[in-house]
């Protein structure tokens, strides 16, 4: 008997690509991200084979947390196939020999990036944000160190002179994308740049949200039922985009987050931005077997939590 | 019958300044700034209602003595009092970072000589002013916004640019936005800083005018800081005279500017005249 024989057969990656005392370190602050909802915590960043800025953070936890049992789902903007997601996808496969999937239901761990799914999650799937700029306070203010006195002490007054100041030159809240939340009625959280029409689901959501900067090197979680509330006046609360009167050219849906298509004319055409969801009432409207699950907003574009949006 | 004890009741009683308790008390500040003593132990003493006015040089240690009494810097040594609900008796030197901040917030208001210091430039004038109420935690959009404009008002700042940003308005608006800005709160001390160094004479006198009818309005504690002699003449009750940190002459506004004890003082006042 040699040592060769008795040694493990040499591999060139670990499983999952990162070494396991990568993967120990950053399960451990996933686990104290969870403990403190909506609290940033730094990590040791790893290297990896994709640049900084294309998913890095997000990557790098979904990697900690797969297993050989796991079904993965990767969203870009809603989208399946587009070449951000194939490639993460495609890399976390052959790294981790998992099943993939584009349905939202049946994944264990859905690495997105600025989506959530349209479907409700439910209890135990995780859902892996991929985020670029984790500090909320970056806005009004620059010194990192600052801000984090400011988390600490919860002042976070200057967030609504910012909506004060949209009010007084827009007439109504301008931010897109990433509009700030208050976690757990404690830390302010950037919720990663997903729509406004996204931020309402993290709110006493089933699953677990992990969300991961991996150039700015901080994570954060919104655990299941958590509370998660926009900033807004007691006067003038936070909406959603207005999706009504727009109709999926391919599946009839409505009351979905629509992507638009400009056309020649000026006029706009509009399809389900959630391509995974898409594919079920496509299929549906077939005649074959799919069940698309509950949303969370329904076909009258109600959230699925009564009052939680004012509007 | 009537009139006669009443007059002896007034003819018993002491005055105001002596019998009242100061709404400021700082005893023996010290600051130093490396190498340079900054306030080299000094105390103050304002009374509910009064104008303290306090001259001297540039170096004086007259700034830095108002940044330690607006608590934005931490002194070497000293105590600080403010006689304020909550506070009667509590050093607020010792109070933590949140709590102070909660005193600055809801009992002090200040004007800076730069208006950079004190404003946002880039936000617009009412947002300016609102922020005082985000901070005290008013999140009622209408509310904010008639309380920006009345304060704006009392400031007798042109309402019509209510939501401009500062840095397109004059030297003497952005001032009055400041000043706005500081009395959002009603906050008992008001904190001014060569408010009205930068201002042309004509405007310098309708900035102080706007000052003075706040003080006489609202009953407001002053202390400002100055080195032009006419300002003070024009708004102080009581006069402190510093140099080189030290506190060297102090009195009723009148007395000292008139009658100057100290060397240095006459020559200030005559440097002046």
């Amino acid at each position: 008997m040699t040592l060769a024989e008795l040694a493990s057969p040499p591999k060139d990656y670990s499983y999952a690509f990162l070494d396991e005392f990568a993967k120990r370190e950053l399960r451990r602050r996933i686990l104290k991200a969870i403990a403190i909802p909506g609290y940033q915590v730094p990590y040791a960043s790893r290297e990896l084979p994709i640049a900084r800025g294309w998913g890095t953070g997000g990557l790098q936890v979904t990697l900690s947390l797969v297993g050989p049992k796991d079904i993965i789902k990767v969203i870009d903007q809603g989208d399946d196939d587009s070449v951000n997601a194939a490639n993460l996808r495609r890399f976390i496969a052959r790294m981790a020999s998992v099943e993939t999937t584009t349905d939202a239901l049946r994944a264990t761990l859905i690495q997105s990036r600025h989506r959530v799914p349209e479907e409700r999650l439910s209890e135990g799937q995780v859902l892996i944000l991929q985020v670029p700029q984790p500090e909320p306070l970056r806005g009004v203010e620059h010194s990192a160190a600052k801000a984090q006195e400011m988390h600490a002490d919860a002042d976070y007054a200057l967030m609504w002179l910012g909506l004060y100041e949209q009010l007084v030159r827009y007439g109504k809240f301008v931010t897109g994308a990433s509009y700030p939340v208050i976690v757990h009625k404690r830390h302010l959280m950037s919720p990663s740049p997903i729509p406004r029409w996204d931020t309402p689901s993290l709110h006493q959501a089933a699953h677990l949200t992990l969300l991961s900067a991996g150039r700015e090197k901080r994570l954060y979680a919104v655990p299941p039922y958590t509370d998660v509330y926009p900033i807004e006046f007691t006067d003038v609360h936070f909406s959603v985009e207005d999706q009504s009167g727009r109709v999926c050219e391919l599946s009839g849906a409505t009351q979905k987050f629509m992507n638009e298509i400009p056309q020649a004319d000026g006029s706009s055409r509009y399809t389900v931005s959630d391509t995974g969801y898409a594919a079920k009432l496509l299929k549906q409207k077939h005649g074959e077997a799919a069940t698309p699950g509950a949303t969370y907003y329904d076909d009258n574009g109600e959230f699925y939590h009564a009052g939680y949006l004012k509007h | 019958m009537l009139a006669t004890s009443n007059i002896n009741s007034i003819i018993l009683q002491s005055p105001i300044l002596v019998s009242a308790t100061p709404l400021l008390r700082a005893n023996n500040f010290v600051k130093r700034y490396g190498r340079v003593t900054a306030v080299a132990g000094v105390d103050v003493a304002v009374y509910p209602g009064e104008v303290l006015g306090i001259v001297g040089e540039s170096g004086s240690g007259k700034s830095s003595l108002l940044r330690l009494l607006n608590l934005e810097e931490k002194p070497e040594q000293g105590e600080y009092y403010l006689d304020l609900k909550g506070y009667h008796n509590v050093n607020l030197l010792e109070l933590d970072r949140f709590h102070q901040r909660q005193v600055r917030i809801h009992h002090i208001g200040i004007v800076y000589q730069h208006p950079h210091l004190g404003l946002r430039m880039r936000h617009t004038s009412s947002g300016n002013v609102a922020e005082r109420l985000i901070m005290a935690n008013e999140r009622s959009f209408a509310a904010m916004r008639a309380a920006a404009r009345a304060s704006l008002a009392s400031s007798e700042f042109p309402l019509d640019r209510l939501d401009d940003l500062p840095l397109r308005l004059s030297g003497g608006m952005q001032q009055r936005v400041q000043l706005a800005k500081a009395i959002a709160l009603k906050p008992e001390l008001l904190l001014l800083d060569e408010p009205t160094s930068g201002l042309d004479v004509s405007v310098q006198a309708l900035v102080l005018d706007t000052l003075k009818r706040l003080q006489r309005e609202r009953h407001i504690t002053i202390v400002i800081v100055s080195h032009d002699l006419g300002v003070i003449r024009t708004l102080a009750d009581r006069v402190m005279v510093m140099r080189h940190g030290h506190v060297i002459e102090t009195g009723l506004t009148d007395q000292v500017l008139e009658d100057p004890q100290e060397a240095y003082t006459q020559q200030l006042v005559h440097a002046k005249l």
